[in-house]
């Protein structure tokens, strides 16, 4: 039994480990994809073989604020060379905050052969393992994608306020601060900011990084997941579960742990976050 | 208030680039850091210069210099803090032993011209969080300087 298959997670074959990923260099019907917060990290080095798909350029609308359409998503498909049979590993910086939230986005587009490598890039150089700067072009494919389905994983603010009005569970990922509303944004910088601090109410704070062993990047395993998400928060995996940070990259790493993980079957991120909610006339804050 | 002189010249020079040579740019930047010397620091590196707010866990130092400038020094614990690095470097660079009115009037917007404005808040806390901690070590000195004189 591997590493990961002996922590108890509800799907672990979502996870790869980077043993897998170094073994799996050459093969073609795997796609590394490095997702990062911070611009310079893949041209800085990366792992052989692996593509970038950045959070603003690639994964958003450059207009509206959304995630791309059908079209954009098969454009980026064809760029980084994948067909739906493609195996996608998701890695990057912050613990794979990242690789979760594009891991998320590719489930609108029902990419279900998708995997994350289990502490990101922080386990790989800690192992001692090479970074590269050479970037691999791969021929375009045509890749025929569905409609973008938010039924499912996506949560829209009308449907968060009668959540909340319902007293449904809500997870706030942010850190304690933001939570409580002590801090909104850094002053000078209020595009990713809000009007307002504090909470949705009856949300529980549950900082998405809770889920880390920050020595090495991995995920916690099942029964110290459970520690946290079950037994001190009181969540329970038939629950019906809206998770929201600031603008729902860091609740799509808790989507991920929830869903995958812990074997959630209802989870839905709720990406307007605390950048529409916290700016919303009227609408109920907690602090 | 416009940059110090050095920096403005970066800024503008930058203002020419694509994004990928701003990035390469960056990286090469990145690529002359050089961690505080231990004639000025040792691990485990005092709290009190940690810069705020900034993730890749960086570290700053002002060395005041017999011309009564100050001489930028940093260290960056997390590997991946490749920006930090940038940051650090272009900070040393261009504002070490420059006049004390210049550092303790820098600008955060330094941050946005100089790495483009698609950082995320995240990021952008950490380096004006950098960028924060020079222009204080710098007013901090002026005001010693000044106290002293009196």
């Amino acid at each position: 039994m591997s590493d990961i298959e002996s922590r108890g997670y509800a799907q672990p074959d979502v996870l790869v480990s980077s043993d897998w990923v170094a073994a799996h260099l050459s093969d073609p019907n795997v796609r590394l994809v490095e997702s990062n917060e911070d611009p310079l990290v893949y041209p800085s080095g990366h792992i052989a073989g692996a593509v970038e798909v950045d959070w603003t350029r690639d994964l958003n609308d450059q207009l509206r604020r959304d995630y791309l359409d059908k079209d954009g998503f098969e454009k980026l498909a064809s760029r980084i060379g994948i067909t739906p049979e493609t195996t996608v590993v998701f890695y990057g910086d912050k613990n794979n905050w990242w690789a979760c939230y594009a891991y998320w986005v590719f489930q609108l587009f029902g990419h279900r052969n998708a995997k994350v490598m289990d502490g990101g890039r922080l386990k790989w150089h800690k192992e001692g393992r090479d970074f590269v700067r050479d970037q691999p072009s791969y021929q375009a494919t045509a890749y025929a994608a569905p409609a973008r389905d938010d039924s499912k994983i996506r949560a829209f603010r009308d449907q968060v306020m009668v959540h909340a009005e319902q007293q449904l569970p809500l997870v706030d990922v942010r850190s304690p601060e933001e939570y409580s509303g002590e801090r909104l944004h850094m002053p000078d910088f209020p595009n990713e900011g809000a009007l307002r601090g504090g909470h949705i109410p009856g949300a529980k704070s549950v900082p998405w990084a809770r889920a880390i062993d920050p020595d090495d990047g991995t995920f916690l395993t099942a029964p110290a997941l459970a520690a946290i998400y079950q037994d001190e928060q009181g969540l329970d995996p038939s629950d019906n579960v809206v998770a929201y940070c600031r603008i729902g990259e860091r609740s799509s790493h808790t989507w991920f742990v929830l869903t995958h993980l812990l074997g959630f079957g209802n989870v839905r991120n709720y990406d307007g976050s605390w950048t529409e909610w916290g700016n919303l006339v009227g609408a109920p804050i907690e602090r | 208030m416009g940059h110090p002189a050095r920096i403005a010249e970066l800024v503008d020079t930058l203002a020419l680039f694509s994004r990928m040579e701003r990035i390469d740019y960056l990286i090469s930047v990145a690529d002359r850091f050089r961690e505080v010397p231990e004639s000025i620091a040792r691990r485990p590196f005092p709290e009190n210069h940690k810069v705020p707010a900034c993730e890749s866990e960086a570290y700053m130092w002002a060395e005041k210099l017999a011309d009564q400038t100050l001489k930028l020094h940093f260290a960056v614990e997390n590997p991946q803090g490749i920006s930090a690095k940038a940051m650090a470097v272009i900070l040393d660079e261009n504002l070490s032993g420059e006049s004390l009115e210049d550092l303790a009037g820098l600008s955060g917007d330094v941050v946005y011209d100089v790495f483009g404005r698609e950082l995320s808040m995240g990021k952008s806390m950490g380096l004006m969080g950098m960028v924060s901690m020079v222009s204080g070590s710098a007013k901090k000195l002026k005001r010693t300087l000044t106290e002293g004189a009196l």
